[in-house]
């Protein structure tokens, strides 16, 4: 990785590095990551109410998200504007940056006696992805614990209308849950996620 | 400014800098080396350029001049106006940056030295700098408008800079009867924040149809369209009858080549607005003059013949005084647009620059965004957004990114205006925090 870093600092250096960006000379991890600051904050710690936190996020999950964005196959208000503006090479990079990032749960307003119940549904039909409680990402999971709940809310949202693909152990998983506990039962889940600190 | 470097110890053994450099100094460090930034103008800009340093760099010394002890951002303003919202939500404070080890001095600079690298201030005091950053925002161009300077201002409100005047036009629209005529003149172009009047026509009249419905608001514009043009004539259709006979908002325009509607006199006492083909009488009249860079960049000699301050787009340094960065509204950074996400984008790529340069190095390749949010009306955002780069000396837009909101979706419009309150507390927190 680094040695590859080093060759293409002297391709640049001798103005032959073409691939990649679009222009000539890569910013590097951070300058990309400063302009995400805006709306999603400081480091990628988000203070909502809605826009998501990617402090934290798994490097493979987010280049996967940004790639879906640019293609427009994820639904998007602004994403897939944004992510048109940059390479595969710069996605990487700012997954980099972002994984490195601490991720951090917000206060949030929910229901305690929802929560938890929400905690048994995701240990049932969650966990297995979304470990410890929603809080990792590994497995290239999105972290849910202490994300903001409008954001999971139009996540959900779009899984159940049909806008957007659920993979496919996910598609079984909710489908069980929904059979079993309803629409209260997603209300559940999301008081949970929402209770996380 | 509390510290006596070996830099300055030099320079102060030298000749001419002598009076200068040790007037603003309170102590010695001999044998130090550090590293000064003085930062002018406390707002989006400012703040974040002066915050970015200190992350970058600790061992930075910055200093950060600002005449107001409070900053109102401008941008959600319109939600005051429109009754959304509390003026104490867009009030921020700089403590905050203070945390970040940066040194805030509440006074107004006065001028800038660019080659003996001083700044002097209101209250008499003067700061070296290795680099300064200028981040003024904007000025108006009072001689423009027959009738109407900043005295003027005082009881027919510009509210393009937010705080009181925000507040004295949303008083005249709480007081204004129902059934009354609210006018607003926008600016020509360039000017800071580009949808800001035509968010803010939509935000009165979200007002006004709830409380007032009898009442109307007419835009008198020197342009032959505006920014976000098909997205908030979509959304005064929808909202407020745009092009019917029930319009609550009339937007006249001007067309190339004419000068119809440019704003040639207002009538302080009769609340009137006089164009070349049109004249109102308002009850409520929000003129916004033409605009200019702020005071301090032209002090500095940091203008052009246009007013505003030409830099190099990689470091946002000064075409015209070294060691000099100017962010911001009052820097031209076009294609980048007069914004407060811009500014912050700005600010972050002129910090990288200041901190590599400052310590030998290179400026690096830049990264620059813009996003910005306009609420049509509760539940109604739209946005544009652009992903710039910096390529054969200049900045460019990316091409195939940002863009507009697409087409109207009840669902998506709600995730915007959720999103648009999401930016702005991030980015708030992000300059202030």
């Amino acid at each position: 990785m680094k040695r590859v870093t080093a060759v293409k600092t002297a391709l640049m250096a001798s103005g032959l590095f073409l691939s990649g960006a679009a222009f000539a000379g890569s910013p590097s991890a951070e300058m990309l990551s400063y302009t995400c600051a805006g709306c999603h904050g400081t480091n990628g710690v988000s203070h909502g109410p809605a826009t998501p936190t990617i402090a934290g996020i798994s490097e493979e999950y987010f280049v996967e998200a940004m790639q879906e964005y640019k293609e427009g196959t994820r639904p998007s208000t602004i994403m897939t504007r944004i992510a048109k503006g940059y390479s595969d090479d710069e996605f990487k990079a700012m997954a980099g940056y972002f994984s490195k990032q601490k991720f951090v749960a917000m206060a949030q307003d929910h229901d305690a006696g929802l929560a938890s119940k929400g905690a048994k549904l995701h240990d049932k039909y969650c966990e297995k992805c979304h470990a410890e409680g929603g809080t990792s990402a590994e497995d290239d999971a999105g972290i849910l614990a202490g994300q903001w709940s409008p954001y999971v809310r139009y996540t959900m949202d779009d899984f159940l209308s049909g806008n957007r693909e659920m993979p496919k152990k996910m598609k079984k998983k909710v489908k069980k849950l929904q059979d079993k506990a309803g629409k209260e039962g997603m209300e559940q889940l999301y008081n949970f996620y929402s209770s996380a600190k | 400014m509390s510290k006596f470097t070996r830099r300055d110890f030099l320079k102060a053994s030298g000749t001419a800098a002598v009076a200068t450099s040790t007037l603003g100094l309170s102590s010695f460090a001999i044998g130090g080396s550090s590293k000064k930034v003085v930062v002018v103008g406390g707002g989006m800009g400012g703040a974040t350029a002066a915050k970015y340093i200190r992350m970058m760099d600790s061992s930075i010394e910055v200093t950060l001049i600002e005449a107001n002890k409070e900053y109102y951002t401008c941008f959600m303003s319109n939600e005051v106006i429109g009754g959304h919202r509390s003026i104490d939500s867009i009030r921020f404070g700089y403590t905050g940056l203070a945390s970040h080890g940066v040194n805030v001095v509440n006074d107004m600079v006065t001028g800038i030295d660019a080659g003996k690298r001083v700044v002097t201030t209101k209250g008499g005091k003067s700061f070296n700098y290795d680099r300064c950053v200028v981040a003024p925002g904007i000025s108006f161009k009072w001689d423009g408008i027959e009738g109407y300077d900043d005295k003027v201002a005082e009881t027919i409100p510009h509210a393009w800079k937010a705080g009181s005047q925000t507040m004295m036009l949303r008083k005249q629209l709480e007081d204004m009867k129902d059934g009354g005529t609210v006018c607003i003149c926008p600016p020509p172009n360039p000017f800071r924040c580009p949808p800001g009047p035509y968010e803010r026509a939509s935000q009165i009249a979200s007002y006004l149809k709830a409380h007032k419905p009898k009442s109307k608001i007419i835009i008198l514009d020197p342009k032959p369209k505006f920014s976000k043009f098909g997205l908030f004539k979509d959304g005064w259709k929808r909202h407020y009858g745009f092009e019917t006979d029930k319009a609550m908002i009339e937007w006249h325009g001007t067309p190339k080549g004419s000068d119809d509607n440019v704003l040639v006199s207002v009538d302080a006492k009769t609340r009137t607005a006089t164009t070349n083909f049109s004249e109102v009488k308002a009850d409520v009249l929000n003129v916004i003059p033409a605009q200019k860079a702020g005071a301090i960049a032209f002090a500095a000699g940091l203008t052009n013949e246009g007013g505003w301050c030409p830099v190099e787009g990689k470091t946002f340094e000064s075409t015209i005084h070294k060691n000099i960065h100017v962010i911001g509204d009052a820097a031209i950074a076009s294609p980048l647009p007069k914004s407060g996400y811009a500014a912050s984008s700005e600010a972050k790529v002129a910090a990288a620059a200041i901190v590599a340069l400052l310590n030998g190095g290179k400026a690096p390749q830049p990264s620059y965004v813009n996003t910005c949010y306009s609420i049509i009306h509760p539940g109604d955002g739209i946005s544009v957004a652009m992903v710039y780069a910096y390529q054969d000396g200049k900045i460019i837009k990316v091409k195939g990114s940002g863009g507009l909101t697409g087409a109207y979706d009840a669902k998506m419009r709600e995730r915007e205006e959720a999103y648009a309150h999401s930016w702005f507390k991030n980015i708030t927190a992000d300059t202030f925090g």
